[in-house]
């Protein structure tokens, strides 16, 4: 067995939902100070989620930290109750600290239409050519892998692997209390001393002593209130449907073979869709954010103003869309097409499952572990079974359909075709 | 523009009824295998792979009124059963969707029983692993779906199977 190699002595960051994050291992640590770990720090943790609430610019580098502290605490509450080895304890630890490593500058939008998973190149960092790699590889040669196949949630271990992905885990934890702190809302706020007093191990993953149940309310009804405050808010979705649209017009002009007066070399291994490791490493928000200062001078007219749009806040606006209204959809794109806005990239539907919805299910398709309470007499009973506040809420589907378009390329339309345009949207005026 | 409901409705209209929501989760991950043009995102779940974005884009299509989810319940199991109405067919007249030799391959899936396709999808998950590593995950993650060598075995052929289906130049039964 691998002996413990310890700091000589504790260091601790200063962070602002949990206090102090506290580090005693050395391989933590190393892992912390590591480029492909440090360039998390220039990933947003809520995509595009600033432009709404102008608080919410946190980086994944910060949720890392805090999902980390999370599951180190979380094996404090374990002691005694469950024989874990130092390796089994580290590998949750270096789970929870680099389960979001792989991601890459707005996720939700740029792996939509350059079609890959962030979950694949996690697994590249961990087991490619990488610092992290060889830090790891001290535990062991196959180390990485098993780190890898614990945020993968293929590891043979079920209780480690649900302390990091689970209806309530480390990173969930960690999120909705850092995306509320940092967002200024009050939803996302729950007791997590409290969850974490009460979290037990379980054969087939965490459980929860049912004393602590209201805790556990608590936290689903946050998870509930941040979807539909912060994650689903319309003008963010708005800022994605833009962004969306600068990527799309990108690749499509470089499939047309059209000469961008600065070669953005930097994306060219996503345009050839040819990507090796270090290209994906090299790429953050910031490379994007300088790709579109230069393009919003770019000679397409398309493609100049949605960088424009999107780096001067002149979003999108939207109605309500009736999915059900296909007439509405081919009327309005002959209608773009006649004022020359090419609906292709002016004129978006965006639904609920666009973004998906995390919410609390009993497990009604058995493909998620729902949550467990464990009774006073010893035996486990699902959550929305005991507390009517989660029965009320579970598995219940709220749909959203908006349609998003530039209010101000309508409004200066000449009268009639813009009128016709807004008759159709039901918007007569400027928004 | 609503082109990723689209592709889940064509699908069901290929092959006019897909009997189980985890059949229908394992057909369209087994279809992304085969270079069919999917979107959703899938994780590794209890039963094998599994996308909650297509759970929810489901749920969307039927409240839409596009589908009809239909229920059977049998005991403590539920069955789903989704069926392509008029209002479905309407909207597919507004988007285009081709899996052009796809759909033979998507019509083959249907074939089999949610069972078999969990297993394919498995494989299909761990396939990037050599064999005897796959074999181990199979046996370990589904050790109460008891599969045995020689369904692996059969597995691995279907997936050949699709494969062929799927290349230029074959030429269908009819």
């Amino acid at each position: 067995m691998k002996q413990p190699q310890l700091l000589d002595e504790e260091k601790v960051f200063k962070d602002p939902v949990h206090s102090y994050v506290h580090v005693r291992d050395k391989l933590i640590w190393d892992l912390i100070n590591s480029a492909e770990f440090q360039r998390l720090r220039r990933i947003r943790q809520l995509g595009t989620s600033f432009f709404t609430f102008h608080g919410g610019e946190h980086s994944r580098f910060n949720h890392s930290l805090g999902v980390y502290e999370i599951m180190r605490r979380i094996l404090e509450t374990f002691e005694g109750r469950i024989h874990l080895s130092y390796e089994e304890k580290l590998l949750c630890l270096c789970a929870a600290l680099l389960h979001d490593v792989g991601h890459g500058p707005f996720s939700h939008s740029f792996e939509k239409v350059f079609r890959y998973h962030h979950e694949d190149w996690t697994r590249a960092i961990l087991q490619g050519d990488t610092q992290i790699n060889r830090i790891l590889k001290r535990m062991g040669e196959d180390f990485p892998k098993r780190v890898a196949e614990v945020i993968a949630k293929t590891y043979d271990n079920k209780l480690i692997v649900s302390l990091i992905s689970s209806q309530i885990d480390a990173d969930r934890m960690d999120y909705l209390l850092r995306d509320a702190y940092y967002t200024g809302v009050n939803y996302g706020n729950f007791e997590i001393e409290r969850i974490l007093r009460v979290m037990r191990p379980g054969e087939d993953g965490i459980v929860f002593k049912y004393s602590g149940m209201h805790a556990v309310e608590d936290y689903i009804m946050s998870r509930y209130q941040m979807y539909w405050q912060v994650y689903f808010h319309p003008v963010t979705r708005s800022a994605e449907v833009v962004l969306r649209k600068i990527f799309q017009r990108a690749k499509e002009l470089f499939l047309q073979g059209f000469p961008f007066r600065q070669e953005p070399t930097l994306l060219l291994p996503f345009l050839n869709e040819q990507v090796e490791l270090a290209d994906y490493l090299s790429l953050d928000e910031s490379v994007i954010l300088f790709y579109m200062q230069l393009w919003r001078n770019e000679n397409d007219a398309v493609l100049k103003d949605l960088c424009a749009r999107f780096l001067d806040r002149n979003l999108f606006k939207y109605v309500e869309y009736n999915p059900r209204d296909f007439r509405l959809l081919a009327d309005l794109k002959e209608l773009f097409q006649s004022a020359d806005i090419d609906p292709a990239y002016y004129l978006e539907v965006d639904t609920t499952s666009d973004l998906p919805y995390d919410f609390y299910r009993a497990g009604e398709d058995e493909e998620r572990i729902p949550i467990m309470l464990v009774m006073p007499s010893g035996e486990l009973t699902e959550l929305s079974e005991k507390s009517e506040i989660v029965q009320a809420i579970s598995g219940k589907r709220r749909f959203d359909y908006k349609l998003y378009f530039p209010m101000d390329k309508v409004m200066a339309l000449p009268e009639e075709l813009s009128g016709k345009i807004r008759d159709r949207l039901g918007v007569m005026e400027d928004a | 523009m609503l082109r990723r409901h689209a592709k889940i409705i064509r699908l069901i209209e290929t092959v006019g009824e897909v009997s189980g929501r985890k059949k229908l989760q394992k057909m369209v991950y087994i279809a992304k295998h085969l270079d069919m043009d999917f979107d959703e995102r899938f994780e590794f779940h209890m039963y094998g792979p599994y996308s909650e974005e297509l759970t929810l884009r489901v749920d969307e299509l039927c409240n839409m009124g596009l589908l009809d989810e239909q229920v059977e319940t049998k005991g403590a199991i539920h069955m789903y059963r989704y069926t392509l109405n008029d209002t479905g067919r309407d909207f597919l007249r507004f988007h285009e969707v081709d899996f052009g030799l796809g759909e033979q391959a998507i019509r083959r899936m249907n074939e089999e029983n949610s069972r078999f396709l969990e297993l394919v999808s498995t494989i299909l998950y761990f396939n990037h692993l050599p064999y005897e590593e796959m074999k181990a995950k199979i046996f370990t993650f589904k050790s109460k779906q008891r599969y045995t060598e020689e369904e692996i075995q059969k597995g691995l052929a279907f997936i050949e199977e699709l494969r062929e289906l799927t290349k230029a130049g074959h030429t269908p039964l009819i």
